[in-house]
């Protein structure tokens, strides 16, 4: 059943989906559970989110071990590469709702707020007047400092455009079968993604210590937090996959012209790069 | 293939072997029955709910239901009916027809398949969970508007979660629809010889991607704002409740033509049949629901035109709503032309196309009539909306499930359905539907409010024709699960070509469809369509 016969290619029934549904699920429950106070929250979120470690991991394993094997021909080549891209177009338009609400607050709401709006101004808060950053009209807004551009986010501007230059090399030495560039750069391109992550966390210590900016600063904090958090988890998840793809690099999963493994994470990473442009701008400069 | 057949019938038997065919699945066929079977179920787990709404209604005052319960009743009706019953339908059909369409083994995606539906049951049943937990279930609306929705009890985050799951299993099914579209067509079935029930699913599903993370993001805020002090939607930290409607129906209207494309790829599927004429105008058919797809991205605020909007916003989405009816036009009248001197027969799919394409076309009128923007400060949250998308989506996308079901079946089951059952079924549900809804045109313009277990005396005779409509129609139903039920389990045997004007690639393999079809591609030297 799993074999290709006349050209087609059909994989084989498989349990991790099942075991990724009632992991997630068990996970979720417990989220919702915790949020609401439940003793049991915290452990079924830990056990549903170990479940679903177990099932990313096994899965993956069955996926590497069959396209090492070669039972991946070039027709289920194309439909991971379709798969990938719209996966990232989707994520693409979850960061694009964060977006419009910062547009929307920004152009619309707040100086709707501030009087753009007669009525709206007259009716919530007569006579305020907000500028951006603003932590909002209400009394109980605590005074805060911006984050701005300089030196933590525009450095690491510069280390994920950097990471982006190192991932290419590696794709260009893993095409001329370079091994020891290839590996190299991978494992710098890893380490760049690193400390982003790093940076960021101190970024964050920073504003919530020093800065007193928080989640809970308006709509300055809400998007400020939300978009990097976000990009931060995609961060994380990112260098993750770089980590795996250095290692099979090792193991010589990957031949000069059959390693889409590489290319779909090298994707996503690029994507995530896009992602924190977009970011450093309309967050950290406009 | 013979060898695998032996092996696989081994494979399947017992306890174990029952699991392994229905919960680690990898085939199409498997998946797209799996897919129907939980939507039915869902469809009669949504009408029930439907059923105590009407019986509330049946009279003015408070009679059956207490009025905490019957808001929670309204947003989980619609919620069941839209996440659990009508998109994972088209899902289903999808499944099970489009590689079979296309000539293609499988979904290009297999595994994920598998997964976009097994997640579906525990969704859907964490999603109907929230009823039973303390404070209730939703009760401010399926559209989940903050402050409101920020209000409900415990189950607040389940709900927020159960709808993040189903948008996970919705984003990795379009995905796979369009992967094994772009990916999986047999030689010669170039994009333009595609059947159009291909081609509206790979515009749904591009749709699909485009708007479910959205509608993620949304309700992501809605948790942040409850839960961690961000304030996206209230005016203290300088956000604003209305931005969660631009969000909500960002995605919410062209959720809207997620539900109802489908529907049109299967009329234009059934009417040639049965009109024993190729389709009319099919190349104007793909670029019309693609024009319809485009548009959908910009008309979201029509749905939101007394929120309060500058004038400029206001005349925007008007005009953008109206161009809509354009494309919707160019489909109808080919439908129409592809019936014109064609040698009809009206069997059971052919009565719910036509019935269909008549009903669709009364909701998209009133469709128009809301698109108006001073119109709608008048119609806006009364019973004329309600009646509105009513007629699009159960006489537009329910219908044209049942019609598919229908059709399909012989092909599915390899038994002819009972005809004469399913025309009464039919008749049954096209005139209780009526009852039904066109009353609540009435009451919607006479000014009655929608979302509300109780009214002025001055509305109690429409309603009370529609409450007896809404039962009518709700136990016609049963006809339906009765006709599915008698098909599965045995009848005449039908042929590969079940329809005698039937074209296409599916009326190609055996009836029913093997477990495999087209190990080996076909080649397709003529269009399908």
């Amino acid at each position: 059943m799993s074999e290709a016969s006349g050209g087609y290619y059909v994989p084989h029934g498989s349990h991790w989906p099942i075991i990724g549904s009632i992991g997630l699920t068990t996970m979720l429950v417990g989220v919702s559970g915790y949020l609401q106070g439940a003793d049991w929250g915290m452990w079924a979120s830990l056990i549903g989110a170990l479940v679903l470690l177990y099932m990313v991991f096994g899965w993956f394993t069955d996926v590497i071990k069959e396209g090492v094997q070669g039972y991946y021909n070039n027709q289920v080549d194309a439909s991971f590469r379709w798969g990938m891209i719209w996966f990232i177009f989707s994520e693409v338009m979850f960061f694009g709702a964060f977006f419009g609400a910062l547009l929307y607050a920004r152009t619309l709401s707040i100086p709707w707020l501030s009087g753009a709006d007669v009525a709206t101004n007259q009716v919530l808060w007569d006579g305020v007047s907000l500028g951006w950053p603003t932590a909002g009209p209400s009394q109980r807004a605590e005074e805060f400092t911006p984050m701005g551009p300089w030196p933590l986010p525009t450095i690491n501007t510069l280390i994920l455009l950097t990471s982006g230059v190192t991932l290419t090399w590696a794709h260009h030495a893993l095409k001329e079968n370079r091994r020891l560039a290839l590996i190299g750069f991978m494992w710098a391109t890893v380490a760049l993604g690193t400390v982003f992550i790093g940076f960021q966390a101190y970024e964050y210590y920073e504003a919530w210590t020093h800065l007193n900016l928080k989640l809970s600063t308006g709509m300055y904090g809400s998007t400020f937090f939300m978009l990097t958090g976000f990009h931060g988890l995609h961060v994380v998840i990112g260098t993750i996959m770089l980590l795996v793809i250095a290692l099979r690099c090792m193991w010589g999963h990957f031949t000069p012209d059959g390693h889409f493994g590489f290319e779909g994470v090298a994707w996503y990473w690029h994507f995530v790069d896009v992602v924190w442009l977009g970011l450093y701008v309309f967050v950290y400069i406009l | 293939m013979t060898a695998t057949t032996e092996h696989e019938s081994e494979e399947y038997s017992g306890l174990r072997g029952f699991a392994a065919r229905w919960l680690f699945t990898t085939n199409h066929k498997d998946i797209g029955t799996l897919y129907l079977l939980w939507s039915l179920l869902m469809f009669f787990v949504g009408g029930a709910m439907a059923m105590l709404i009407r019986a509330e209604l049946f009279q003015p005052g408070m009679q059956v239901v207490d009025p905490y319960f019957y808001n929670q009743m309204i947003t989980m009706h619609a919620l069941v009916m839209i996440f659990g019953a009508v998109m994972p339908a088209f899902v289903g059909l999808a499944n099970w027809m489009v590689p079979l369409m296309i000539g293609a083994p499988d979904m290009a995606l297999p595994r994920m398949n598998n997964w976009s539906f097994w997640l579906l049951p525990f969704a859907s049943l964490m999603l109907l969970s929230t009823v039973f937990l303390p404070g209730g279930g939703p009760s401010g609306g399926w559209t989940l508007y903050p402050p409101l929705s920020l209000q409900m009890g415990d189950a607040f985050p389940f709900l927020i979660f159960s709808i993040h799951i189903l948008g996970i299993s919705s984003i990795m099914g379009a995905i796979n629809v369009i992967a094994t579209v772009l990916n999986m067509r047999a030689p010669g079935m170039s994009l333009m010889r595609m059947p159009l029930f291909v081609w509206t699913w790979l515009i749904t599903a591009y749709l699909l991607i485009a708007v479910m993370p959205v509608l993620a993001g949304g309700i992501t805020m809605l948790l942040t704002d409850q839960y961690f002090g961000t304030t996206f939607f209230s005016a203290a930290g300088g956000g604003d409740p209305v931005l969660f409607q631009h969000i909500f129906w960002f995605f919410g209207h062209p959720e809207v033509y997620i539900m109802i494309l489908p529907a049109f790829g299967i009329l234009s599927e059934i009417i040639p049949t049965f009109a024993r004429k190729p389709l009319f105008g099919y190349s104007s058919m793909v670029y019309a629901t693609a024009s319809i797809a485009f548009l959908s991205f910009i008309v979201w605020a029509h749905h939101m035109f007394t929120a309060g909007m500058p004038l400029a916003g206001e005349l925007f989405f008007m005009y953008a709503t109206m161009l809509i009816a354009v494309p919707t036009g160019v489909k109808v009248f080919n439908w129409v032309a592809t019936m014109w001197r064609g040698a009809m027969t009206f069997e059971t799919p052919m009565l719910f196309a036509v019935g269909n394409v008549i009903l669709f076309t009364i909701g998209g009128f009133s469709g128009v009539m809301l698109a108006i923007a001073p119109a709608d400060f008048q119609y806006h949250d009364t019973y004329f909306v309600v009646a509105h998308f009513h007629y699009v989506l159960v006489s537009g996308a329910v219908f044209s499930i049942i019609a598919a079901v229908y059709y399909w079946l012989p092909k599915w089951t390899g038994h002819m359905y009972n005809e004469s059952v399913g025309k009464t079924h039919f008749w049954l549900s096209v005139i209780f539907l009526n009852v039904l809804f066109f009353p609540q045109h009435f009451l919607g313009l006479a000014g009655m409010n929608r979302r509300i277990p109780d009214y002025a005396v001055q509305f109690a005779d429409w309603n009370m024709v529609s409450s007896l409509g809404g039962f009518g129609f709700g136990v016609s139903q049963l006809l339906f699960l009765y006709v599915i039920i008698r098909c599965m389990r045995g009848g005449k045997r039908a042929e590969a070509r079940a329809w005698e004007g039937a074209k296409g690639l599916e009326w190609e393999v055996p009836s029913p469809a093997p477990h495999h079809t087209f190990d080996t591609p076909p080649r397709i030297e003529t269009a399908g369509h």
